[in-house]
């Protein structure tokens, strides 16, 4: 049957499983959005391209599946360029379709003609520039392998418009043919040998969980693990949900404003089992001083991962799921029959390494000034915020960031039960992630209520995307952390920069958060009074059929504890001043 | 260019020719890639990406048609051999690398150069041509173009021999290499 390039194209996504698409039509995209009214697959229309992608992001984040996003040639392209890099960073499957300018014109500086396969290089998985309409369906099928396989990642389809005008034909390829592409699976018996014997020898050991256990919807063989050797675990910023942080094993999360148990555990190990996670700048502090006594166990799908900041004792290249699948299952055999696969000598040092480490969580919880009360004077506490929006939540319920001091907030005092009910922006650290992120994942799981948690700066970046909501009736609920203030940005110049403000003040009252609200179709509430917190929370969680913001009056000075602060030796880790003292003692 | 303080064993007996080894700091790496669009482009990005510094590099087709290779001898000092080699094989395109120890490999370099000669320098001139078995490609009443393909420190050395004359320009391709026989046979 012969069809046009463009119409080879929206079939193609078809077969690949498509269902919904972010996008934004212009030039030389428009041969592909004229056959895509007639298709199956819903198109989300943005108000700008930033958002196509994180709400893409978003989507890939709770459902799984790859988010797919489509934008045309030069600036609509570009403005795809920070969704693409924040994919890269946090291994998110993405497949960007971008229009380009006719092959003859190529490299002639055509109107809006940018080299995006060039540009695009250094934040993708892959990129492709389809030159021959006949390859259409192979490529779509190798950009949606590529994206979801292995280590997933975006990656680039750039369509020039005479591809999508020509004649072709449509023939799906059953295989794809990638010599140089052969993600790892099971690991290496070997490895899963020389693992268990650090295992079965640790005293001091703790479960380094990164965003890869949910990337490999790992959690299951996971909890089984905990439950076999009962050991202590973090779970990172990509990786809150992987594991329940109701379950006492559970120390919170690592790094720079991580709990001083989860921190503080790490530095003392003797044995450090790492499951997907990347040994990041943000989780390990001063590399050199980074649990300066443990052996290291890393489980990781990319062997890039792997002595790039650590050096392990035990690599494990393989797929999360199936390392931890196949340790559990030699677990398993080792204690048939026993009572312990442990040494009695070990089980009671690792008994008393287990009591230190609750010890630690018990002492040093998030503490903030007016913590448990809802009726101290003013100004609103940040966190109770996010308490109070954990506590008002049902376990589905999706929480989605922007990136500062809120996230670090959310991140810590939420109370997290399951995986891909997080979302959020880790390795590139995206201002203006939550808006767009929060109405992907809202099309994602449209049962779940889904909640942002957002900073004043953040929102202003990404707002418009509420018009998109409204429109197509995704009743996303936004939280604004609004403290007048880039905080993030500001709690470093107090701490590390003398108090000398520079650039930091925003406003509370500009924008008017309500007015911006209710012009964008949404419902706005303001909130000033600690007391007001919890009822507006219950208000807006009764409200279905449209988008609610709600402009939370916070403290302006609050600042985020614990923090090790950047370049510092994760040992001096710094605590609210609440716990100054006992943490003095301690030491 | 590979420094001329590196250790230096002859690799081939021959008459007041000693061959210079690339210094242990640098890795001789054949990467075969797809022959597709770009590919070269994502192998150089992903150098300076990462900060590796490339010391030469030469990229040409291979014995089937669907694959080039690029020939690449890289920097150690700037990164760990291993992390090279795995974000390397990160590459779609990238389809092998194979990493040849300079002891294993055999290794040429193509050098032209373009001197201005008059009646007294010629005689040198020539006699370095016939000891470093270099050709003569053209020649006129002022000028000489040579060629002459061996191994890089080899080069080096006639390199630093030819700069006594009035050079008018020089160009060099940067190593390829390939294992020994009998790492082949193996
Ligand atoms: C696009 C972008 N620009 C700048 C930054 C640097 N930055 C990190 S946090 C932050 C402040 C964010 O302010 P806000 O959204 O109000 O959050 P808060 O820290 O106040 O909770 C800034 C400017 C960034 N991460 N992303
Ligand atoms: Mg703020």
């Amino acid at each position: 049957m012969e069809l046009t390039g463009a119409q080879s194209l929206i079939k193609s996504l078809e077969q690949a499983g498509v269902e919904v698409l972010f996008g934004l039509p212009g030039g030389a995209i428009l041969p592909v959005y004229d056959p895509l009214i007639e298709s199956s697959m819903r198109h989300i229309l943005v108000r700008h391209e930033q958002g196509a992608g994180h709400a893409a992001e978003g989507y890939a984040q709770v459902t799984g599946k790859p988010g797919v996003a489509m934008v045309t040639s030069g600036p609509g392209a570009t403005n795809i360029v920070t969704p693409l890099a924040d994919a890269f960073m946090d291994s998110i499957p993405l497949v960007v379709i971008s229009g380009q300018v006719a092959t003859s014109a190529i490299g002639t500086d055509a109107f809006q003609e940018v080299d995006f396969t060039g540009i695009t290089q250094g934040v993708t998985k892959h990129n492709w520039l389809v030159t021959d309409p006949d390859e259409i369906p192979r490529i779509i099928k190798e950009a949606f392998h590529v994206a979801t396989t292995g280590r997933p990642g975006p990656v680039v389809v750039d369509f020039p418009k005479d591809v999508a005008n020509a004649k072709t034909d449509w023939n799906w390829p059953d295989e794809v043919d990638l010599p140089g592409y052969n993600p790892p699976g099971p690991p290496e018996p070997e490895a899963v040998r020389k693992a268990l014997e650090l295992i079965y020898q640790a005293e001091r050991p703790v479960v380094y969980v990164g965003g890869g256990v949910i990337k490999a919807n790992a959690s299951e063989a996971l909890a089984e693990f905990i439950k076999l050797t009962d050991f202590p675990l973090v779970t990172t910023l990509m990786a809150r949900g992987a594991f329940p942080d109701s379950d006492s094993h559970h120390l919170g999360m690592p790094g720079m404003h991580g709990s001083y148990a989860a921190v503080t555990a790490i530095q003392k190990s003797d044995l450090l089992i790492s499951l997907g996670a990347r040994f990041d700048d943000r989780v390990t502090g001063k590399v050199s001083a980074f649990a300066p006594n443990a052996k290291v166990i890393h489980v990781d799908i990319d062997p890039a991962e792997i002595g790039k900041v650590r050096r392990p004792d035990v690599p494990v290249i393989a797929d999360c799921a199936l390392a931890i699948e196949a340790i559990v299952a030699e677990i398993k055999k080792a204690a048939a029959g026993k009572k312990s696969v442990f040494a009695a000598a070990t089980k009671t040092k690792q008994a008393a390494w287990m009591a230190q480490v609750q010890e630690w969580k018990a002492m040093f919880p998030f503490a903030y000034d007016g913590k448990g009360e809802s009726n101290y004077p003013g100004p609103i506490k940040p966190q109770q915020v996010v308490e109070e929006l954990s506590a008002a939540a049902d376990e589905n319920t999706i929480l989605v960031t922007g990136v500062g001091q809120h996230q670090m907030w959310a991140s810590q005092l939420w109370s997290f039960a399951k995986p891909r009910h997080w979302v959020s922006s880790g390795g590139l650290g995206t201002m203006g992630f939550a808006v767009p992120a929060a109405m992907g994942a809202k099309v994602g799981q449209p049962t779940k209520t889904v909640w942002a948690v957002d900073g004043d700066g953040c929102f202003q970046m990404t707002a418009q995307e509420l018009i998109t909501c409204s429109q197509e009736q995704i009743p996303v609920k936004i939280a604004i952390l609004n403290n007048a203030y880039l905080g993030m940005v500001r709690q470093w110049q107090q701490m590390f920069y003398e108090e000398r403000y520079s650039e930091v003040y925003l406003s509370a009252d500009l924008p008017d958060y309500v007015k911006w609200a209710e012009s964008m179709g949404c419902v706005g509430f303001k909130v000033s009074e600690p007391s007001e917190v919890a009822p507006v929370i219950e208000k807006a969680n009764s409200i279905y059929d449209r988008p609610v913001v709600v402009d939370f009056r916070t403290d302006s000075m609050e600042k985020v504890f614990p923090m090790v602060p950047a370049g510092a030796s994760n040992d001096d880790i710094l605590v609210h001043p609440s716990l100054r003292e006992r943490l003095s003692r301690e030491q | 260019m590979t420094p001329v303080d590196a250790k230096e064993k002859p690799l081939r007996e021959e008459e007041g020719t000693e061959l210079i080894r690339p210094k242990p700091s640098h890795h001789l790496l054949a990467i075969k890639v797809e022959n597709k669009f770009g590919v070269l482009s994502r192998v150089a990005g992903l150098f300076s990406r990462r900060g590796f510094n490339i010391v030469s590099l030469a990229v040409a087709p291979t014995e089937d048609e669907r694959f080039s290779r690029i020939s690449i001898v890289v920097d150690a000092e700037s990164a760990p051999l291993e992390q090279v080699m795995s974000q390397l094989n990160k590459l779609i395109n990238v389809v092998e690398i194979t990493q040849l120890h300079p002891d294993d490999a055999v290794e040429v370099e193509l050098l032209l150069v373009t001197l201005r000669f008059d009646n007294k320098s010629i005689v040198a001139i020539q006699e370095t041509i016939k000891k470093y078995k270099a050709s003569i490609l053209e020649q006129n009443d002022r000028l000489i173009t040579i060629s002459c393909a061996d191994y890089p420190g080899k080069l080096d050395k006639l390199e630093s021999i030819l700069r006594d004359y009035p050079i008018v320009a020089l160009q060099r391709t940067g190593q390829i290499a390939l294992p020994r026989l009998e790492f082949l046979s193996k």
